[in-house]
Parts: structure tokens; C-alpha cells; sequence
């Protein structure tokens, strides 16, 4: 179907069209409002033959969760795709499907929670789940989502990681826009995914094991270690997995997140997912003007890459986190991860936390340069501003 | 009829289901458990809810289970055995395995009339080929007797209790046997723990039929129903014997009655052996034994014309 071209395609497309390059054993999915077309085109892909999975149309987010560990615990390679109450009503299932090590590649169109209902983009559906032991990846367009897809499933499925992997993409700003992306062809990323080998697969019936059990204070403790471990694996296997797939893809990764114009930069933004692909418009323009500013774009939220980040970040001399989710009685989840990796340096940049774009709100090019000119004021205040909010 | 010889063979093979768990004595659980994994010689997958069967076979590193068996959640073991039903069907066309496996749930009354009633029924209607079994005590007894819409009108559950001014629970239980058999699957049983032959005939014909079945059973428990551990399987007998709990199958839609007591016992001589009908035996309660001893009657003589 594909061989390596460029096409028009909307972030649900991409996000499909990797899943029918990998295709699964299993994929489990449920439309919820709001719904993510994902499954709709991989539905299509099985009706018309164009990829041999089983799609389990169950009757609600709570069961796709469900029914995706059943099938990894089985053995399968199994994915599924939701959004918002989606993701939320399956949170249940999500820690399980971590702490049974059940390496599920999942895509989340990122929508906002009720309520308000809402449908339109924030990170408060993937936020919410930044501490059930899935790993977490943020792409900023279609092409990074299509790709962390490929290599989330190789991430997910690494001996030493055995996590499920979340690709999260904006809601309606990429997944319902048409962009260029290019998909490689199907025998590479077959090739570069593989087959999966369960360790201790429920099918193999002639060595039975007992999966899930019940663990006591004498156990759970040191269980719940096992994933922390699991988890400090991922930033190594994930820049692996990055030069595995360039060479395959020819492409650049080589890092837990991108930086942009960072290097001599006084001032940076921290954005997650699509608004850095603006606030890279911003950076441009106000370079131009000769000021000295840049930005960092994490790839990988959980685990968060704290150290490396503090590198980056230290000599600068004002930081500004763009935070598109609440915690409310708190700062952004964003800004409490980088504020944590800051901690206890002597000398560090002023850090400042910023909301944006809760429940689809746009934000514009300007906005952006104005959070960048707030920086440049030795004296602003540190307190949460709310950009494009009526207050 | 399984004889009583064949089941007895039956527990010389190796067990699936293995002895040193920590359920109560008395408990219905593990007898229902070994005879329906007796009924099948091939190899069986078995999903379990969160329940006292989950939490007393499996706790770590101990278990019960020599077969491939999940715990995932309370309210999902059918979904969670449909994925694994649904991963051995993708893997099996894809020439990943050869063997043929069958595929059990495992879940409580709770797990099952509430909570996970959505999960069954979704699993039922999509078609997989699994056999779902309730264990029916009529409560949450594993988290302490709490009241679930399987607890029998004037059972007092730590929920429902009975007090100055109420007997207890005041609702009639759910009758999730015909709402299954609603989903017009292929087979439906209704058994309970006092009679093996029953249910091991039962668990024989829903794990080898093609398509979803479900085997809703009547468990004891002496915690929540009060009875001495030694009176467990004469209870269950009671709730038999006096059509609280009839015998019956419902195969490829048609109703048959698998046992038809000599002599139906009148519905007290199931409720006193009970204390948690206790209040039911107080003065002024009269009628609301009449009351349940009429519900009986009405839904066997439902059952009986339909299985006319």
C-alpha cells in the first residue's frame, strides 16, 4: 500500500496506517465521545484485507483496556487507540496493564476531560495518566506520531521495558488535519518491528502461569520496584530504538526530546506536542529580531527525562513551561516536572509556568512572543498566567 | 449423566485446580471450580474477577491454578478472556499456534448481576468462544457480606441489614440466568454445588460448544449465609429442592429442566437452616415468607411452561 512516499494524510491516517504496518495480532478499541477515527481506518484496513488482525469491538473503553491485556497476557501484539473520558474510564485497566508488563502501543487523540464536555484539544486525558506506569511519548505532527508509533511498539516489547507505550497527538490539530507525511514502506517497518516473542504467554498452555495475582505487603512493595526498574530502562532503549529506526527512515532522532535554537538561547519555552511546532515559528521570527531565544520540546514525558533536561536548561536565563493541563491546587504537570529537575542548583534561570489551550482554545503566534518578552523581565512576578483566557 | 465413578476418575488425574488454597472450609467455590475444569481433558485458559476465588488461589508467590490463568480487574473478566480468546483466534489463522484451547471466566455474583454485567454481556453479544461461570453466593462476601442484586429478598447483608425496622434486604434477587439466556447464546446452564453429576454434565456441554456459554452457580458460603461449614452442600440442596434454585439448561434457546425434585420442599426449609434470614422468622414477618414463597412458585411455574 505504501512504498515510502509522501501523502496527504490527517494524524488519524498516519496513526492507522502505522498500526496496519505493524500489524498487530489484536486490537481492542471502543468509540466514545469523543472518538478517535484511528480505529475506523484500521476497521477498514481488516474489511478490505489489508492487514490480518482481529478487532475486538467491545462495548466500552473500561473493556478495550480489558481485553488488550487478556491478549498481550495471551501473547498477542495488541494495540488500541482512544481519547478523553475514553482514556479516562479505562484508567483502571491502565495501571494493571503496567504493572502485568503487558507492552500495549496505544494512541491517544489528546482531548479534553469533562467537564465542561468538551471534545477539543488539551493534555488533561494523557496528564492524567502520568503516574499509572505507561510510558509516555508527545509528538509534535503527524510524521512524529506515525514514527513514535513504529517505534513505540519496539520500545514496548524491549526485554528489559516490557511497558505499555502511550503515542499521544493533539486532538483536531493534527488528528483532523490533512498534513504531509511520509509513511515508509510496509516491508521495512515489518522488518523493523519484527515478530513479537512473548516471554510467558498464557497460550503456551504446557507451562502454565498465574498472571495477576494477589500480592500482600510482603510483596507488592519490591512488584511495584520491578517497574520502577522497567521504567529507568526506557530512556537507554528508547535512543536505541532512535538509531535503529534512522537508519532505517534516514531521520534525526537522537534524543529523549528536541531542542530548538537552544544552544546560545537566554530565554526558552517548554511545550509539549503541537503548539511547539508554533512557538518554532516564534523562535524564527524573534531570531531575526536578533534576540536569543529557543526551545525544548520533550519527546518523552514519562519516564521524564529530568537530568538532561537541567542540562539543557541551566544556563539559561529565564524558562518559561507551557503547560496545556491543570492540576488544580497546583502547578502544571509540566512545570512540577521541570521545577523538580531544577531543584538544588545553585544557579538555574527563573522558571515561570504558563496554562494554554484548555479545551481547544487557540493559541497564536503572538501569544507565544509575548510569553517570551514577559521573560525578559528580571523582576515578573512568579505566579500561573493563563494565555487567551478571559479573566 | 456423568456417573459418580467417572468423577471420582476424574480427580486422579493431575488437578488443574490444586488443594493448600486458602478459601473457608464449607466454601462452594473450589468444588464448582475442580468439577468444571474435570469436564474438560483439553487445555483450558481461565480468566478470574477479583473475588475470594482470586484472592485465596493466587496469592504470591502461591498458587492454585496448573492451568494459564489472569487476574485482571473486578468488573472485566469476560472482556479480559475475550482478548485472550480473541489473541489465540489471530494467532491460531496465523499459523502462531496449533493446539486447541478452550477458554473459562471465572467471577462472583458481584463480578458478574453487577458490576461486570456490562463486560458479560458485550463478550456474550460479540461471539467469543468462552464459557463465562458464576459463582453465586448472593453477596460480596469477599469484601464482607455486602448486599449485591443477586442477595435473595430477606437476606441481611452488612449493606442490607436487618434492624428495628427493616428484615433485611427487600428487593427480589435478579434472575441473570434468563437475561443471559436473553443474548440467545448457544447454551445456558443453572447448577449448584450439590449435585456434581449436574453440573459436571452442564460444564462438559457449555466448554465444548462453539460460541459463548455461561453456567450460573449456586455456591455456599457459611461467613455470609451463617450455616455451619458441614451444612454447606445440604443448604445448597435446600435451594434446590425447593425450586429457589432450579436445575435447568437453556440449549440452543430451548428450556430444559435437568432435575425435578420428588417433592418440592416449601421455601422456610431453605431460609431457616440460614441465619441470615433470621429476621424473617420474627413475628410480623409472616408474610414476607409468603411473599418469597410466592415469588418462587411464580417463576417455576414460568420456568416449567417454558420448558413444556
Amino acid at each position: 500500500m505504501s512504498n515510502g512516499n509522501k501523502e496527504v494524510l490527517t494524524g488519524h491516517q498516519v496513526v492507522a496506517n502505522a498500526m496496519r504496518q505493524v500489524e498487530p495480532d489484536v486490537v481492542a478499541a471502543y468509540p466514545i465521545t469523543p472518538q478517535s477515527e484511528i480505529v475506523e481506518y484500521f476497521s477498514q484496513y481488516v474489511a478490505d484485507g489489508k492487514v490480518d488482525s482481529e478487532v475486538i469491538t467491545v462495548e466500552s473503553e473500561h473493556s478495550a483496556m480489558s481485553a488488550c491485556v487478556g491478549s498481550a497476557a495471551a501473547g498477542a501484539r495488541t494495540m488500541t487507540a482512544t481519547a478523553s473520558q475514553g482514556l479516562a474510564l479505562m484508567m483502571e485497566i491502565v495501571y494493571i496493564a503496567a504493572s502485568m508488563r503487558t507492552p500495549i502501543v496505544m494512541a491517544v487523540a489528546n482531548r479534553a476531560l469533562s467537564g465542561p464536555i468538551n471534545i477539543h484539544c488539551d493534555h488533561s486525558d494523557s496528564m492524567a495518566a502520568r503516574d499509572s506506569g505507561v510510558i509516555q511519548l508527545y509528538g509534535e505532527d503527524a510524521q512524529e506520531a506515525y514514527e513514535f508509533t513504529l517505534m513505540a511498539q519496539r520500545l514496548a516489547e524491549s526485554e528489559d521495558v516490557l511497558l505499555p507505550v502511550m503515542v499521544t497527538l493533539d486532538g483536531f490539530t493534527l488528528t483532523h488535519t490533512a498534513q504531509v507525511a511520509e509513511l515508509l514502506p510496509d516491508r521495512a517497518v515489518s522488518d523493523f518491528v519484527g515478530e513479537y516473542d512473548a516471554r510467558y504467554p498464557l497460550l503456551d498452555v504446557e507451562n502454565p502461569t498465574t498472571q495477576g495475582p494477589f500480592d500482600m505487603p510482603d510483596y507488592y512493595f519490591e512488584h511495584k520496584l520491578q517497574q520502577v526498574d522497567a521504567m529507568d530502562n526506557v530512556p537507554d532503549r528508547f535512543l536505541q530504538v532512535q538509531e535503529e529506526f534512522n537508519d532505517l527512515s534516514g531521520g534525526s532522532y537522537d534524543g529523549l526530546f528536541e531542542t530548538y535554537k537552544m544552544d546560545d538561547a537566554d530565554y526558552a519555552v517548554i511545550i509539549l506536542g503541537s503548539t511547539a511546532g508554533t512557538a518554532k515559528v516564534v523562535v524564527d521570527e524573534l531570531r531575526e529580531e536578533g534576540k536569543k531565544v529557543g526551545l525544548l520540546k520533550p519527546w518523552l514525558f514519562r519516564p521524564f527525562p529530568a537530568e538532561e533536561i537541567k542540562d539543557v536548561l541551566l544556563d539559561k536565563e529565564a524558562v518559561a513551561v507551557l503547560d496545556r493541563s491543570l492540576s488544580f491546587g497546583s502547578s502544571g504537570p509540566l512545570y512540577l516536572e521541570v521545577s523538580s529537575a531544577l531543584s538544588g542548583e545553585d544557579t538555574k534561570p527563573r522558571l515561570y509556568n504558563y496554562t494554554y489551550g484548555l479545551g481547544g482554545r487557540d493559541i497564536k503566534e503572538d501569544q507565544i512572543a509575548e510569553v517570551f518578552e514577559d521573560l525578559e523581565n528580571p523582576d515578573l512576578e512568579d505566579k500561573m498566567r493563563y494565555i487567551g483566557a478571559r479573566q | 449423566m456423568a456417573s459418580l465413578e467417572t468423577l471420582a476418575k476424574r480427580e486422579e488425574k493431575k488437578r488443574k485446580f490444586e488443594s493448600g488454597h486458602s478459601l473457608c472450609s464449607g466454601c462452594g467455590l473450589p468444588i464448582a471450580v475442580r468439577t468444571i475444569l474435570n469436564s474438560t481433558d483439553g487445555p483450558v485458559v481461565a480468566s478470574n474477577a477479583t473475588g475470594c476465588l482470586e484472592v485465596a488461589t493466587s496469592r504470591f508467590p502461591t498458587s492454585a491454578w496448573n492451568i494459564p490463568w489472569i487476574h485482571n480487574a473486578f468488573e472485566n473478566a469476560a472482556a479480559t478472556i475475550s482478548g485472550a480468546e480473541s489473541a489465540y483466534r489471530s494467532m491460531k489463522k496465523k499459523g502462531k499456534i496449533d493446539k486447541d484451547v478452550n477458554f473459562l471466566a471465572f467471577a462472583g455474583d458481584g463480578g458478574t448481576y453487577d458490576i461486570g454485567f456490562q463486560s458479560l454481556s458485550g463478550a456474550l453479544e460479540r461471539g467469543h468462544d468462552f464459557t463465562y461461570v458464576t459463582l453465586d453466593n448472593g453477596a460480596y462476601m469477599n469484601t464482607g457480606i455486602q448486599r449485591s442484586s443477586a442477595t435473595p429478598k430477606g437476606a441481611s447483608t452488612t449493606t442490607a441489614p436487618a434492624g428495628e425496622e427493616k428484615y433485611g434486604k427487600q428487593e427480589k434477587r435478579k434472575n441473570l440466568t434468563e437475561i443471559v439466556a436473553a443474548h440467545e447464546i448457544p447454551y445456558v446452564g443453572q447448577a449448584s454445588i450439590s449435585h456434581l453429576q449436574d453440573l459436571a454434565d452442564k460444564a462438559e456441554k457449555a466448554i465444548h460448544r462453539d460460541g459463548p456459554a455461561f453456567l450460573n452457580v449456586l455456591s455456599t458460603c457459611q461467613l455470609g449465609w451463617r450455616i455451619p461449614p458441614k451444612d454447606s452442600v445440604k443448604v445448597a440442596q435446600k435451594g434446590v429442592d425447593t425450586c429457589f434454585w432450579p436445575l435447568y439448561e437453556v440449549d440452543e434457546g430451548e428450556h430444559n429442566i435437568t432435575y425435578e425434585p420428588k417433592e418440592k420442599l416449601p421455601i422456610k426449609e431453605w431460609l431457616e437452616p440460614q441465619k441470615r434470614f433470621a429476621a424473617l422468622f420474627k413475628t410480623g414477618n409472616e408474610e414476607v415468607i409468603e411473599e418469597i414463597q410466592e415469588d418462587v412458585d411464580e417463576d417455576w411455574e414460568k420456568l416449567q411452561a417454558k420448558a413444556s
